[in-house]
């Protein structure tokens, strides 16, 4: 029997079925569980999405706390609001991809290795759409695996750094996937993106070694280049490039002491 | 090993001859997953099931496998089984599969899965081998699931998430052993399960590869 089996047509006809049988299954499973997987993901981001901006609360209902919060697509290159489309299905990679919506990036220019950019992004706003406590910009960029794609949560002043969270990423676990670990994360609350008023580069880093002032967090030990990382995508997602003109409408007119003074309302309405 | 009768198959690989313990192997997993109960539990169920399966289906078709691309069937039908298992946790079990990230996908390297498929099902009938696979994902899944007891309740304080030791991050007393959140502490424990199960089952002691000199006085050595 051993012989029979051994013959090139055997084999050959062994090997060409179980593949088949092996494709089939495989495939069947990965179209049949795909929506979802498609729901978990979405509900995924939405999660991550209230608890960058510190809303989320283990067991809540997501979507009804997600219907709080008011999506709006944002021009980035003049930073004002565009209802050429629907927030609900605006695919920041496609647009991208498309000439009409999105531009290529010159080696340079291009800090946080995306290649291309898209000119419009969705944004989240929390509380009152004209005048929100929060906004919630999507942030992408290169680690040292891969593409990390995360969100950053920005108070109402345009400055003030509420929270940043990653929910796509592929780097080290325990060193570069420590970008996720809470304890990290709460470092940010309270940073401030700009230097002062005027300046349109932003300061926020993240540090080597320990956070030195009020621009920088504390480097992940062992995980420098998935700091650097973190650093290129806001210094290029926060520039005028990525949400800076967006993120002017909301400095332009706050002197550094009435930033206080609305962070202190902010607080008596929480 | 003892005679391949469907309880034999079914109970031996829990102590008496245990893929992790005795065989020491899957050992990179182990390391891997057993931070916290409820993702070892995930981890031995999707391990049990590939076994289980894949030994079932390789005995099913053992008389028509060519002996010369044998392994690569193996493979073949345990890749397949993997990737189900991971899409199954993909759309049922979410958070779990994110967390478990690519040792889910490293149980296509598990020698556990493989060694059972090719030491075990290429001989026996299919009852037997499906039996034979889950008594070794059994195996597999008890180390994990006592690595996984100890490395929570000392690491974290809790056991399936539940506080047991209140840590003091929370304002309790119990002030966490980071230590057993990291991989080597997994090898501790693994290697005074391996020192306990020998020492209650001492058939399981190796022979010596090489007899070591007997202690020499100084003087004599020089």
């Amino acid at each position: 029997m051993a012989q029979s089996n051994n013959t090139i047509k055997k084999i050959l006809t062994v090997a060409f079925a179980l593949c088949i049988v092996c494709s089939v299954i495989v495939s069947t499973a990965a179209v049949a569980l795909r929506p979802m997987q498609q729901l978990n993901e979405e509900l995924d981001r939405k999660t991550n999405i209230l608890s960058v901006a510190n809303l989320y609360e283990p067991g809540m209902d997501v979507e009804a706390a997600f219907r709080e919060i008011t999506p709006r697509v944002v021009d980035m290159r003049s930073g004002e609001y565009t209802d050429e489309f629907d927030p609900q299905t605006f695919d920041h990679f496609q647009a991208a991809r498309d000439p009409a919506t999105g531009r290529a990036l010159s080696g340079d220019r291009d800090i946080a290795g995306l290649t291309r950019v898209e000119n419009f992004a969705t944004v989240y706003l929390v509380g009152d759409p004209d005048d929100p406590e929060q906004i919630i910009l999507p942030i992408r960029g290169q680690g040292l695996w891969g593409l990390m794609r995360g969100y950053m949560s920005v108070e109402g002043n345009g400055n003030t750094i509420v929270g940043i969270t990653y929910y796509e990423h592929s780097e080290t676990p325990g060193l570069g996937a420590e970008v996720n670990n809470p304890r990290w994360q709460a470092q940010w609350e309270g940073k401030q993106i700009f230097a002062d008023a005027e300046s349109v580069t932003p300061a926020i880093r993240v540090a080597r070694g320990s956070a030195a002032n009020e621009h920088q967090v504390d480097g992940l030990s062992g995980a420098t280049l998935t700091s650097n990382g973190v650093t290129n995508m806001l210094q290029f997602w926060l520039s005028p490039e990525g949400f800076g003109e967006y993120l002017a409408r909301f400095r332009t007119g706050v002197e550094p002491g009435e930033a206080q003074e609305a962070d202190v309302e902010l607080e008596a309405e929480a | 090993m003892s005679a391949v009768t469907p309880k034999g198959v079914l109970t031996t690989p829990i102590f008496n001859n245990n893929p992790i313990a005795l065989q020491v192997l899957g050992i990179c997993s182990a390391l891997a997953v057993t931070t916290s109960m409820s993702v070892s539990l995930v981890m031995s169920m999707a391990v049990i099931f590939v076994t289980a399966f894949s030994n079932l289906f390789v005995s099913l078709i053992r008389h028509h496998i060519p002996s010369s691309i044998r392994i690569i069937v193996q493979m073949t039908i345990i890749a397949s089984l993997v990737i189900v298992v991971d899409q199954v946790l993909k759309a049922f079990a979410y958070e779990m599969s994110k967390q478990l990230s690519v040792f889910v996908g490293l149980i296509i390297t598990n020698c556990i899965v493989m060694g059972r498929a090719e030491g075990f099902a290429m001989q026996n009938s299919p009852g037997l081998s499906f039996l034979d696979g889950i008594g070794n994902g059994l195996g597999y899944g008890f180390i994990l699931m006592v690595v996984g007891f100890f490395r929570e309740l000392f690491g974290s304080g809790s056991v399936f998430g539940f506080s047991v030791l209140h840590p003091v991050q929370d304002g309790g007393w119990y002030v966490p052993n980071g230590l057993m959140l990291l991989p080597p502490s997994a090898f501790f424990i693994i290697g005074l399960i391996i020192w306990a199960l020998r020492s209650t089952h001492p058939e399981q002691v190796e022979a010596n590869e090489f007899k070591m000199k007997e202690n020499t006085k100084p003087k004599e050595a020089v």
